[in-house]
């Protein structure tokens, strides 16, 4: 039983540090692909949701394959605390940025957008 | 009462878990630190219902993961729609009715509507949110219906009727 244990902790020692690095990588990914949406999206409030893909899953992947990869438990427990202050903090800059906009009289584009119009304004 | 404990508990625990180093001078300097923040907090009186909602703990904690796989759903959703070689986006704004009573489960409601990609809370007014939706087929009325339960039922307890 002792023996199983042991070949477990060794395996997860081995596996943790290439399962966190894809964990970073995918993370990264979603990042870039959050900005290609905020590139691509036509107004303020669509690159406001492109932008909360960076804020979301980015962050968490990134933030777990950091924590699999970690020498010790206290870099974990400030993983962690990052982690809690994002998903506290950042739908609330996502509203105070889309109320300030609204505020503002920014109206938002509504209803299915036209592909090819927009494609050429984007650029 | 409870509210005291409870931000004392988790200003000690996130002391202990933010420093690493137990000698006793720091650690009495961490027992001032936290008891100075008390102190404060008690003089600008916060300790209530929505300075430490730790009280609420287990409620947020059975949430949390529900709302953590709704993120992923409309995350694969947004991503996709980052990526699509044809920009199939329709915005809309919907006025979403809550049942969230108290300021604690409308905050907690709106910042799950802003979490998820593809929705955000653009306006509060009462009991009805403004939301701005990258979809409009998945921003009707029906599709917050849960999430608004669950975030009442996470801030509020389970006793008060819809």
């Amino acid at each position: 039983m002792a023996d199983l244990v042991v070949s477990i902790a060794e395996w997860w020692q081995v596996v943790r540090f290439p399962l966190g690095a894809a964990l970073c990588l995918g993370g990264a990914l979603l990042c870039v692909v959050g900005t290609v949406g905020v590139l691509r999206f036509p107004d303020f409030y669509t690159r406001l949701h492109a932008a909360s893909v960076t804020d979301t899953s980015g962050a968490t992947l990134l933030l777990f394959g950091m924590a699999l990869m970690a020498p010790d438990w206290m870099v974990v427990s400030k993983l962690v605390a990052i982690f809690v202050f994002i998903y506290l903090t950042s739908p609330a800059s996502s509203h105070a940025a889309a109320n300030a906009a609204h505020t503002a009289g920014l109206q938002p584009l509504i209803g299915p957008v036209d592909t090819h119009d927009k494609e050429g304004l984007d650029s | 009462m409870a509210y005291f404990l409870g931000l004392l508990v988790a200003l000690v625990g996130f002391w202990l878990g933010m420093s690493g180093h137990y000698s006793p001078l720091l650690l009495s300097l961490g027992a001032v630190s936290v008891a100075v923040c008390m102190i404060l907090a008690y003089r600008l009186d916060i300790i209530d219902r929505e300075g430490a909602p730790y009280v609420r703990i287990v409620g947020f904690a059975l949430y949390f993961p529900w709302l953590m796989v709704e993120i992923a759903k409309s995350n694969w959703a947004v991503v996709k729609a980052c990526l699509k070689a044809d920009l199939d986006i329709a915005p809309a704004l919907v006025k979403v009715k809550t049942a969230c009573e108290s300021d604690l489960a409308k905050v907690t409601f709106a910042n799950s509507i802003t979490l998820t990609p593809g929705t955000v809370t653009v306006e509060i007014e009462g009991d009805k949110m403004l939301v701005h939706a990258l979809y409009e087929q998945s921003a009707q009325p029906e599709a917050f219906a849960e999430m608004d339960r669950r975030s009442r039922e996470a801030a509020d307890g389970k006793r008060r009727p819809a």
